[in-house]
């Protein structure tokens, strides 16, 4: 061990002064007068101003358009100060707030769905059985599909006429196929987007419980089992409880995946029928990007911002105290 | 055909002579669509006389309207030549996305006096009913109906038929004849197949369900402002007359469609029509020649009607396009060549025989024209009648609204009819205040 630690040192000595030997003497000189500090500034400085130029100057140029009545489609139109007009109509505006609520039902049942579908078979997966590597291959199939895709085809799988799943639904329930409309009903549009997603995704919360549940040690259990532990107390005391952290990290992504979920929406439903499936995302967009009314927008994006920001840092912070108990 | 010959022949030595030594690369950009396809092969014919080499940049409808604005938006170079949605004139002049053509129609003796007058008022002026024109009328286009005449003309049917409503199965002429008939069809049987009424516009994206729903609107008594009032909306947009035209399309959607039509546009209804699943059609007629040429539905199995009247009018959607020289383009030259090849009739005459849909009277009025296919007088007979939706800069907004408003009554049954259009003025009023019209 003494022998381990005195080589560490040497070895470090060493590749200093093969580096000192290496640098041309110039360079060696001009860095010489340099402090410490400067020189970490130097290194740290591209990064810092890409992070400028690519987050933190857009952002400040979105606040700023959020107070006007900016319109990108019309760079020579006078743009007027607006105050906070944008935010007030964003604010009251009964069509913004479905379209919060259509986004709560989305988040809120996929992570519900996705959560208990995942952990359930990371937990089957976890357990030895023959065909174990063919079945976690077969279960992540559906998120390697490109989202534009799953939308696509789930169109016709949820087709009266012709698809699977309405003559799955009829073949076990006897309803006409033809009788309901996943995607164009009112009361089913919102389901079927959330029955899509976590057909896709639920793969995912799969994978990172699963790595949670194999970094439980065995000796764990194996000395619950000498105290007579049943499998029920197992789970609760010991499974649970060590993969939560994996659980809330899929729980904390897939939350902030869904928040701007779009594309795959976009070509099940297009936010339809009326805007019963419309998510803030879609919604934005549209303001964005087809009314071009950049102020509006840009004072929709801070609030979605703001509101996600401020979720996720109360999140992390509660997952932070999990991760230390 | 040898006089046609030689004037095409006397008309390519022309532009020829007056081409520019320089062959230029011009970039065109439409829609991803049937038509488009004619355009590239008649355009061979551009090549072959001026030297010009042709691209072609065309997007599916779904995204055309969203690509292509951004591009304009951006003051992007890709594209020398646009043909762009009727509705994008307002904004291509005022935004300075289109350069305005007067100038150059005056110097080239090319006459709008030589176009349907609503081709010329829908995809070249701005502002409308003013001679300023930023478009050469390029695809003359409007939504009607197609039938199958084969079903129509089943005896069992016809009896059947004129023993409930006491007339015959024929091309209804008023929106409750079309009702009728297509809550007639609506889950018959036909050769072994449950077969529905109508396809018609649904679509929630883009713009199909207002394409749709202003056919009966428009018929109806709603109208965008008036005459003296342009951006008169209240008891315009939502009178009375108006909601109970929205009720009509939803009780059509309600009763008449397939299973599953919630978000329909285009190329659903032609799958719809063309698989048989039902008797009537919605669609624009750039799909006609399509229909004539389909081994199911085509050679004689369809027919074609204008749509119909309603109790407060005759009117049909306009749509097509017009083709304009994109302001940003660095082949402005070249490209007003195009125009001015284009702009012939001997060149407009292919265009119609290649499949696409010619504005020129010289064409469209010419003796045998009613004749020359099954469709033909439809198409007249509904150029005639045609209405578009509002042109102004702002009318993305004003389209987004109205597919929003209106989806959500039609088929999401949300409100009520009146309620719906008493939202969309309110939507409309917004962006007109916004704008500083009202």
């Amino acid at each position: 061990m003494k022998t381990k630690a005195r080589k560490g040192p040497q070895m470090t000595n060493s590749m200093i002064e093969r580096a000192a030997v290496a640098t041309p003497p110039t360079v060696a000189r001009r860095i010489r007068g340099l402090s410490d500090r400067a020189i970490a500034w130097i290194f740290v400085a591209p990064t810092i101003f890409l992070l400028l130029a690519v987050n933190i100057f857009p952002l400040i140029w979105t606040i700023r358009l959020s107070f006007t009545n900016f319109r990108a489609n019309r760079p020579n139109a006078e743009v007027e100060w607006v105050g906070l007009r944008n935010y007030q109509r964003i604010l009251t505006d009964p069509d913004i707030w479905a379209t919060m609520q259509a986004t709560a039902h989305f988040l809120i049942w996929t992570l519900v769905f996705q959560v208990l579908i995942g952990f359930t078979l990371a937990w089957l997966i976890n357990r030895k059985f023959k065909g174990n590597d063919l079945w976690t291959t077969i279960i992540v199939l559906p998120m390697m599909l490109s989202p534009a895709v799953v939308g696509n085809f789930w169109t016709f799988l949820y087709q009266p006429q012709i698809g699977l799943f309405n003559y799955a639904v009829a073949f076990f329930t006897g309803a006409d196929p033809t009788s309901f409309s996943m995607i164009g009903d009112v009361a089913l549009a919102p389901w079927a987007i959330v029955i899509v997603d976590t057909w896709m995704w639920t793969p995912f919360v799969m994978l990172i419980c699963l790595a949670g549940l194999r970094s439980i040690p065995d000796s764990i259990y194996e000395a619950a089992e000498c105290d007579r532990a049943s499998n029920w107390r197992q789970f609760w005391t010991i499974t649970l409880p060590m993969a939560l952290p994996f659980l809330m990290l899929a729980v904390l992504f897939r939350g902030i995946e869904n928040f701007k979920m779009f594309d795959l929406v976009v070509q099940l439903t297009g936010g339809g029928p009326g805007s019963t499936t419309e998510l803030t995302s879609i919604n934005l967009k549209r303001e964005a990007f087809e009314k071009w009314r950049t102020g509006y927008s840009s004072a929709y994006a801070i609030i979605l911002f703001v509101t996600v920001f401020g979720l996720a840092s109360i999140y992390v912070k509660a997952l932070n105290k999990v991760k230390e108990r | 055909m040898d006089f046609n010959r030689t004037m095409s022949v006397a008309a390519a030595a022309i532009v020829a002579g007056s081409a520019a030594a320089r062959a230029d690369d011009l970039t065109l950009c439409w829609a991803a669509w049937d038509p488009a396809n004619a355009l590239v092969e008649l355009s061979k014919d551009f090549e072959a006389l001026t030297g010009h080499k042709m691209s072609f940049e065309f997007v599916p409808w779904p995204n055309f309207a969203d690509r292509m604005l951004n591009e304009l938006n951006s003051g992007g170079e890709l594209c020398d030549l646009m043909i762009g949605d009727s509705q994008w004139i307002g904004l291509g002049a005022e935004a300075g996305h289109y350069i305005k053509l007067n100038d150059f129609f005056e110097a080239e003796g090319i006459s709008m006096d030589d176009f349907l007058p609503a081709t010329v008022t829908g995809y070249a002026e701005w502002p409308k009913g003013t001679p300023n024109y930023w478009a050469l009328p390029a695809y003359a286009d409007v939504v009607g109906w197609t039938y199958r005449k084969d079903w129509f003309d089943k005896p069992e049917l016809q009896a059947e038929f004129k023993e409930k409503y006491g007339r015959a199965l024929e091309a209804p002429k008023t929106l409750d004849e079309l009702m009728e008939v297509a809550k007639f069809f609506q889950k018959r049987e036909i050769d072994g197949k449950t077969v529905y009424g109508a396809a018609i516009y649904t679509e929630r994206g883009s713009e199909g369900i207002t394409m749709g729903v202003t056919n009966a609107l428009y018929n109806y008594g709603f109208s965008y402002g008036t005459p003296e009032e342009p951006y008169k909306l209240e008891g315009v947009v939502n009178s009375p007359e108006a909601a109970k035209g929205l009720e009509y399309y939803k009780e059509l959607y309600d009763c008449c469609t397939p299973p599953g039509s919630s978000d329909w546009y285009m190329s659903e209804d032609i799958d719809a029509y063309k698989s048989g699943q039902v008797a009537l059609q919605m669609n624009f007629a750039f799909i006609w020649p399509g229909v004539e040429a389909d081994p199911n539905v085509g050679g004689g199995k369809s027919g074609y009607f204008a749509n119909p009247a309603g109790p407060d009018g005759h009117f049909a959607q306009l749509g097509g396009q017009g083709i304009s020289v994109v302001s940003y383009s660095d082949s402005q030259d070249a490209a007003l060549e195009y125009i001015k090849w284009f702009a012939q009739p001997e060149i407009q005459q292919k265009w119609w025989d290649m499949g696409g849909a010619s504005a020129m009277r010289a064409v469209v009025e010419a003796p045998d024209f009613a004749s020359s296919q099954p469709f033909a007088q439809t198409f007249l007979d509904s150029m005639a009648i045609v209405k578009d939706f509002w042109a102004e800069p702002s009318y993305a907004s004003l389209l987004l609204s109205m597919q929003d408003r209106v989806h959500k009554y039609v088929v999401a049954g949300e409100g009520t009819a009146q309620e719906a259009l008493d939202a969309l003025v309110k939507d409309w009023t917004e962006v007109f205040e916004d704008d500083g019209k009202i």
